[in-house]
């Protein structure tokens, strides 16, 4: 059973998402945090932008980013044939 | 699927109905028991009321759930749907500490606190694109499982199961712990009667049908959870601002706070040393410690075994990806409330007790204070001559509540916030019932994670691989009483570290387990002597710090260059060491106590020791990776398997004998 053509195209795209979404996590985990202090300059109803970011709207951010990773591996999945059926 | 379970598939197709029945009938019943505290049945009685019938409901899904199936037991038959695998994982994941202890952290820390609420949710990331359905595909009942099949058999498993062990017994422990302080606060009985009546519950949930009746009941702990913690918040924001959305009216009490805060320390309540800004961050935990806080809470939560097990139950790889997103989405919902609770309760404080007269303080707190949970002027606050009393034995008070004079206890804010608004008692009971519903999930998930580790990996896998279904299932249940038992023996003797070592668990197992899982799935080279070594070296370094900072901190000094922590504002060393090392009486406190000054506040780089996983994960991938070169790559069929994993369709690879 060895590694077919079509598994190595899979496996490369599936690879090239998971480091987007890495990138993702790496920029709402962390990157945007580094910039509280300038970022609490800018207030949006009441709400320092780097304490929002904190509190809420990276959260938002990783929320999203799993159900569009799940939206997106699946058609990944299914243009290469290996996914489940439905 | 056999006769046991016929009707299962109704079930299934009728989840929607029967639980949106549930959250109606539990809605009726908080209604009902409203209308009883009108009519003056005292609040004891209703204290009483929502934990038994809350506690029965789910003691009789768990008996309903009962099961005499392996497959059932350990992976609640791989039929659970997406969406209700989210919500059951939310409870899982979301513990007393989340539900009781996180807003008041954030209260406390402030920005900082933050750092808790990144690191609890991002983590989900990881898990779904690095982990969680690969293992699903594998078709393994533990993680052990399948560190076993990939890395050469019962060494390696025996390693997953230590992680796994050192990582989750003392969390199980911090939740008891958590159910016995909520049952005995609500209901009055002892703590160590408490700790009992909380782990009957969690027994009766999980012991007899194991994953399959842990899912059913986290899925009602989540409602009742979920309900109790937003209801008093947004009765709150409604009553303030007029809109019922709290995370979105807090901003305004955000801005108050902070202008609050300017005033306070220019009226003299307080010294702008000690305040610390609701909005700025880097006031308690320096850069490197909150951004490792949140890196290693979240690599954790892609390494905890409980968490990973939850997705080995869905019916699909397709499912087990999206119910990562629900799971994320049911915990939001909780932590992206848990910062309003802290600014409406900071609100509270530093406009209503801080620069009141003295002699004027609200009576909820007096409540709180006759538990030991608020102290006004160095004294608990029982009662209002107390209190007077005691701020009068100070030099020089000025006879209103300064910033100084009033400490207040964490888990005071998510519980005292529907007496602060001066809603019924109905609602404080609600928020009692929801707290317990957090810990008892959280500690069932636990619970099982052990108990299936030792009955599956260690007995079945190693002891003995003949055993027929019903001794494995036996011993299953006799191993989840025993683990329970002596988690809740552990818990009523109240031991001080057990609090701290939730937040070591997430580096022990980012450490133990994290690099060889990612290596594993991510690359066919890795091989079994590489893995195994990588587990051991990454553990091993994680414990060796976690251990000398918190017990050996002499030697650390000592032998091993390290240094003091420091303050993040000042850049002042948090202890002075040698005049620590210099004195007797701590050089000879070994094992260090919890009054010893060096006690973890010592470390390499100025790292706080529950970010030894920090440490230990990159040397784990390091050493995997190094090792596996050095070594001949993995057969031919070793490489076929990691392909097979790596592809949605087809059968799970490792097949159980039912």
């Amino acid at each position: 059973m060895a590694t077919s053509s079509n598994d190595e195209a899979h496996w490369k795209k599936t690879t090239n998402l998971m480091w987007i979404h890495l990138g993702i996590w790496v920029f709402f985990g962390y990157i945007v945090h580094m910039f509280a202090p300038a970022l609490n300059k800018i207030i949006i109803l009441g709400f320092p932008l780097g304490f929002y970011m904190a509190a809420q709207g990276s959260l938002i951010a990783f929320v999203v980013a799993l159900f569009v990773f799940a939206k997106q591996q699946d058609a990944i999945d299914r243009e290469f044939g290996v996914a489940e059926d439905d | 699927m056999a006769t046991q379970t016929s009707g299962g598939g109704d079930f299934i197709n009728n989840l929607g109905k029967i639980y949106g029945f549930y959250a109606g009938g539990f809605l009726a019943f908080v209604v009902l028991l409203g209308i009883l505290e009108q009519f003056g049945v005292p609040n004891r009685v209703l204290g009483y009321l929502f934990v038994f019938f809350t506690l029965a409901v789910y003691a009789i899904i768990g008996v309903l759930s009962r099961t005499a199936q392996v497959s059932e037991y350990y992976v609640a038959g791989r039929r659970v749907p997406a969406f209700y695998n989210g919500m059951a994982t939310g409870a899982d994941w979301m513990s007393a500490a989340s539900f009781v202890g996180m807003a008041g952290t954030l209260f406390l820390l402030g920005y900082d606190g933050m750092a808790w609420v990144l690191g609890w949710t991002g983590g989900y990331v990881l898990v779904s694109v690095l982990v969680g359905p690969y293992l699903r595909k594998f078709g393994a009942y533990t993680v052990p499982d399948f560190m076993a099949y990939r890395f050469g058999g019962n060494f390696a498993r025996f390693i997953a199961v230590l992680v796994l062990f050192s990582a989750s017994f003392t969390y199980v422990t911090a939740q008891i712990y958590g159910t016995g302080i909520i049952a005995s606060r609500f209901l009055g009985m002892s703590f160590e009667l408490a700790v009992f009546v909380g782990l009957a519950g969690i027994l009766l949930c999980s012991m007899l049908g194991g994953m399959r009746a842990v899912t059913w009941t986290q899925i009602a702990q989540y409602i009742v959870l979920i309900v109790a913690y937003l209801t008093p918040i947004i009765i709150l924001s409604t009553k303030h601002y007029g809109i019922p959305i709290p995370q979105l009216t807090y901003g305004q009490a955000i801005a108050e706070i902070t202008a609050r805060e300017g005033q306070m320390v220019q009226a003299g309540l307080a010294t702008a040393a000690a305040l610390k800004p609701h909005i700025q961050p880097w006031f308690t935990y320096s850069p490197l410690n909150f951004f490792g806080i949140i890196f290693c809470m979240m690599v954790g939560t892609a390494s905890l075994p409980h968490i990973l097990m939850r997705y080995f139950t869905t019916p699909s790889v397709r499912e087990a990806r999206q119910s990562v997103a629900w799971s994320l989405f049911f915990i939001f919902l909780l932590y992206f409330s848990a910062p309003a609770y802290a600014a409406f309760s900071k609100l509270e404080v530093y406009s209503n007790i801080i620069g009141r007269d003295v002699t004027q303080l609200r009576p909820w707190l007096f409540t709180w204070g006759e538990l030991g949970l608020i102290k006004i002027c160095g004294q608990n606050a029982v009662n209002l001559d107390a209190a007077v009393a005691a701020c009068k034995a100070i030099a020089g008070h000025p006879g209103v509540v300064r910033l100084q004079d009033f400490v207040i206890n964490t888990d005071v804010i998510v519980l005292s916030t529907p007496e602060v608004a001066g809603l019924p008692y109905v609602i404080s009971g609600l928020v009692a019932a929801g707290g317990l519903a957090a810990a008892l999930s959280t500690a069932d998930g636990l619970l099982l994670a052990i108990a299936n580790a030792l009955s599956h990996d260690v007995y079945y896998k190693m002891l003995d691989p003949n055993a027929p279904t019903v001794r494995r299932l036996l011993i299953a249940r006799i191993l989840l009483l025993v683990v329970a038992i002596g988690a809740a023996t552990l818990a009523s003797t109240k031991p001080g570290d057990i609090l701290a070592m939730v937040g070591w668990a997430f580096s022990l197992a980012m450490a133990g387990n994290f690099p060889a899982l990612v290596m594993g799935i991510w690359w066919k080279r890795a091989t079994t002597t590489g893995a195994v070594a990588g587990m051991i070296a990454g553990f091993g370094l994680c414990i060796f710090y976690l251990v000398t900072t918190r017990y050996y901190p002499q030697a650390g000094v000592s032998y091993f260059g390290m240094k003091a922590l420091t303050n993040p504002v000042t850049g002042a060393p948090l202890v002075d060491i040698a005049k620590t090392m210099a004195d007797p009486k701590w050089l000879a406190d070994v094992p260090a106590s919890a009054a010893n000054p060096l006690q973890s506040k010592i470390g390499w780089f100025g790292m706080n020791n529950i970010l030894c996983g920090l440490l230990g994960m990159p040397l784990g991938f390091l050493v995997i990776y190094v090792v596996s070169l050095m070594g001949k790559a993995p057969s031919a069929e070793m490489q076929a398997f990691v392909d097979e994993i790596r592809k949605p369709r087809g059968r799970t690879v490792l097949q159980e004998k039912d």
